[in-house]
């Protein structure tokens, strides 16, 4: 069988899957749950408590910030601390709320019990009503890039959505968080999917698994047969072959599909697909199935030289210090500590910063692995334009961005970089590729929402 | 022979056709182009630094000389020259003398290595802009200097460098021409063009961290806590406490210094004032 895959560019780098069957935890409930307002794409979110509150479990604690944003929901009980700003995950001080925890009550609208809920049971669900409540209970994209989910689920009226592709690749290496939910949640997984895709109208929905997970292909392929055998729904697993970053939108829908979303502003709706999390579909179907507002995550905990790397079921504002502690502690020595993987993820500087809708995995890279190593001139092998999954010239856009070239930057589409890494990990010459186009990228955005305010 | 005359004819007919073509032509599209414009460029260092927001020398020439027409050359100076170069325009031009004082550019972050510990070590693009987007740096301060020297490289006049004692970007008065390149550089806006002051001397916040006070305590123990002691203490409303961190104003402070002594971290600097008996000559007019 020939097995697919995104079209251009890609690397392989090692897997690293120490939690694979580490089946997941319940993590304890923190002293402290703070709720950075910024954690999703768009306008922060706006507090809708103040000083001294009682809040439960399910508590809306802040509302959307604007039309791209989201609410955000208390993960446990107890008093409104204050309103401040800590460190977040951008490293720097951010406006948060933290909430002193006091024991552990629900609101009582949301249905704790395992039962699994079907749409067929549910009439009242129309497509509005799940784009509604999916907006209403703050879920946004799992995956890491916080992108709210109901928006997604609205298509521009030039776009028409073809159908929708759960993203179960989990390409990046270490996380296994997906994995863990795929196994242990799969029935819900796949009501999620079915909501997903009555809230946007199709009926064809794929999801796209590498085949370093075959358990999970075997699973899911059976129960989609068990679950839309017979219905009006025509779902696909589609095993991947294992390459970073797959789990890239722009790169799965060309693995799944074989559709190019061209350069932006378009997105995969333009050609057709809606693009979700595992995550998210897992997380819609608790909102609204169970009336169960956004506030809980799978995040892995990993590294090397940690004692017991886990998966855990996490509140959201628990800070990354509580796990590492569960994991065994932090290791000794100097440590690179990452909210994310080691290709996205991103370095922090403090063990306080919480665990956010967005954070998949909390990793830590020794002193050793942690360094770069000292660049050298590059030789124009061009490793790094074959490995660029966007067909980009990485080499030629960080020596634009050296140089401070914005319009010629721009006019090599940098702004159609999604910042994998592939070019500066395939770098024979440690060449700092990535830091110098993201500068660039973020430059030339700056540049092109100028122009656009001006106009 | 007849030939040779029938040829001098013909190209003697053309030239002067076309010589009035030419002349025609020089007449009805002419572009008047103020010779003053190029004289006062002239008169301009031609660096094309940008200092005085126009992009190059040209440009400021041709604001003076419409800024003339218009009567006022108020706004326009070219910081390079100074007085002198603006008085020489002034003097072409038939204007008052251009109104600027000379500024100087100022650093205002003390977090040296002693005061401001290193919490991480960055690997990355050692770049400031780099640094700045990957958050906070290499200590808890996530507004103060980084000591990767973007301001350096912006610098076209060599005179701004990073010491490599404190980490921190310090500016060589003398070689300083106040063109604002580092100002633009700077990804955390530290650097701020401010008066050079009478004999160079100036009092200055040299700390722009917003976070409350116990916070940017916990990270610098020379930054500005916000504590407000300064504006209470400044007799002459130069003094602002704002996002918990306070900014003299330079166009109204007097230099009277009251402020350096009661400030708590030591985050008020003072400049080129002589060191004995420094109380004497705190009425020294700005």
């Amino acid at each position: 069988m020939n097995i697919k895959t995104f079209s251009i560019g890609g690397i392989h780098p090692e897997e690293n899957k120490l939690t694979h069957e580490v089946a997941t935890k319940v993590a304890a409930l923190p002293k402290q749950a703070i709720f950075p307002l910024g954690q999703h794409i768009g306008a922060p979110a706006k507090p809708v408590v103040q000083k001294g509150d009682k809040v439960k479990v399910g508590t809306m604690i802040a509302e959307a910030g604007g039309f791209v944003s989201a609410p955000i929901y208390s993960s446990v009980s107890g008093t409104v601390f204050k309103i401040d700003t800590a460190i977040d995950a951008t490293g720097y001080r951010k406006p948060v709320i933290i909430i002193n925890v006091e024991g552990d009550e629900w609101e009582e609208s949301i249905d704790r019990s395992d039962k699994l809920e079907l749409v067929k049971d549910h009439p009242e669900l129309t497509p509005e009503e799940i784009v509604e409540r999916i907006k209403t209970a703050g879920v946004v994209g799992m995956g890491g890039a916080c992108f709210p989910t109901f928006i997604k689920l609205c298509p521009p009226p030039t776009a028409k959505a073809e159908c929708v592709i759960i993203n179960a690749v989990e390409c990046e290496p270490y996380i296994t968080a997906d994995y863990r939910l795929m196994m242990e949640h799969a029935d819900e997984i796949l009501v999620g999917l079915e909501l997903l895709m009555k809230g946007a109208k199709v009926t064809k929905g794929y999801i796209g698994i590498e085949t370093n997970k075959p358990a999970a292909i075997e699973l899911l392929t059976k129960k989609c047969a068990e679950v839309f055998g017979g219905t009006e729904y025509s779902v696909e697993v589609v095993p991947l072959a294992q390459r970073y970053p797959q789990g890239g939108e722009k790169q799965l829908v060309d693995a799944v599909i074989q559709r190019q979303v061209p350069a932006p502003p378009a997105i995969p709706v333009n050609v057709g697909a809606i693009v979700q999390n595992v995550g998210t579909a897992f997380a819609v179907y608790e909102a609204l199935m169970k009336h169960k507002p956004l506030f809980e995550r799978y995040t892995t905990v990993t590294g090397k030289k940690l004692q017991h790397p886990g998966n855990f079921l996490v509140r959201m504002g628990t800070p990354m210090k509580d796990l590492i502690d569960a994991c065994g502690g932090m290791p000794e020595g100097d440590n690179k500590l990452l909210a994310g993987g080691p290709m996205m993820g991103k370095a922090l500087t403090s063990v306080e910063v919480p665990i956010c809708k967005g954070t998949n995995s909390v990793t830590i890279i020794s002193e050793e692995e942690a360094f770069r190593k000292e660049p050298q001139p590059c030789i124009r092998c061009a490793k790094c334009v074959s490995a660029c999954p966007m067909g980009l010239e990485p080499y030629l856009l960080a020596k634009l961005a050296a140089v401070k070239n914005w319009e010629r930057a721009e006019r090599e589409d940098v702004v159609s970089c999604i910042e994998c890494g592939s070019c500066q990990f395939t770098c024979p010459a440690h060449r700092p590729l990535l830091d110098n186009i993201r500068l660039a990228k973020s430059t030339v955005m700056g540049i092109i929402r100028n122009r656009a305010a001006k106009k | 022979m007849d030939f040779m005359l029938i040829a001098v004819a013909v190209l003697g007919a053309i030239g002067l056709i076309a010589a009035l073509v030419l002349f025609a032509c020089s007449k009805k599209f002419a572009v008047y182009e103020d010779p003053r414009i190029a004289q006062v460029t002239e008169l301009l260092p031609g660096a094309n630094c940008g200092g005085c927001g126009f992009a190059g020398c040209g440009g400021l020439a041709d604001a003076l000389v419409k800024g003339a027409d218009a009567g006022s050359l108020d706004g326009l100076m070219c910081p390079v020259g100074g007085q002198e170069v603006m008085g020489k325009v002034a003097d072409l031009l038939g204007m008052a003398i251009a109104n600027g004082e000379p500024m100087v550019a100022v650093v205002r972050c003390n977090g040296t290595c002693d005061l401001r510990p290193k919490i991480a070590e960055y690997s990355g693009l050692r770049t400031c802009a780099a640094m700045n987007a990957c958050g906070a740096g290499e200590t808890a301060c996530g507004f103060g200097c980084l000591g990767c020297g973007d301001c350096v490289a912006a610098c076209q006049f060599d005179a701004i460098h990073v010491n490599p004692e404190t980490g921190l970007a310090e500016v060589d008065e003398e070689m300083c021409v106040a063109c604002g390149a580092c100002v633009k550089a700077c990804p955390r806006n530290i650097i701020e063009l401010r008066k050079k002051g009478p004999k160079g001397r100036r009092v200055f916040v040299s700390c722009v961290n917003k976070d409350k006070g116990p916070v940017a305590m916990k990270a610098c123990k020379a930054a500005c806590i916000g504590c407000g002691k300064c504006e209470k203490e400044c007799p002459f409303g130069a003094i602002t406490v704002e996002n918990n961190v306070s900014y003299i104003d330079h166009t109204k402070c007097r230099l009277c210094r009251k402020c350096v002594a009661v400030c708590p971290t030591g985050s008020i600097h003072t400049v080129n004032f002589p060191a004995p008996k420094p109380k004497e000559e705190k009425e020294e007019q700005a």
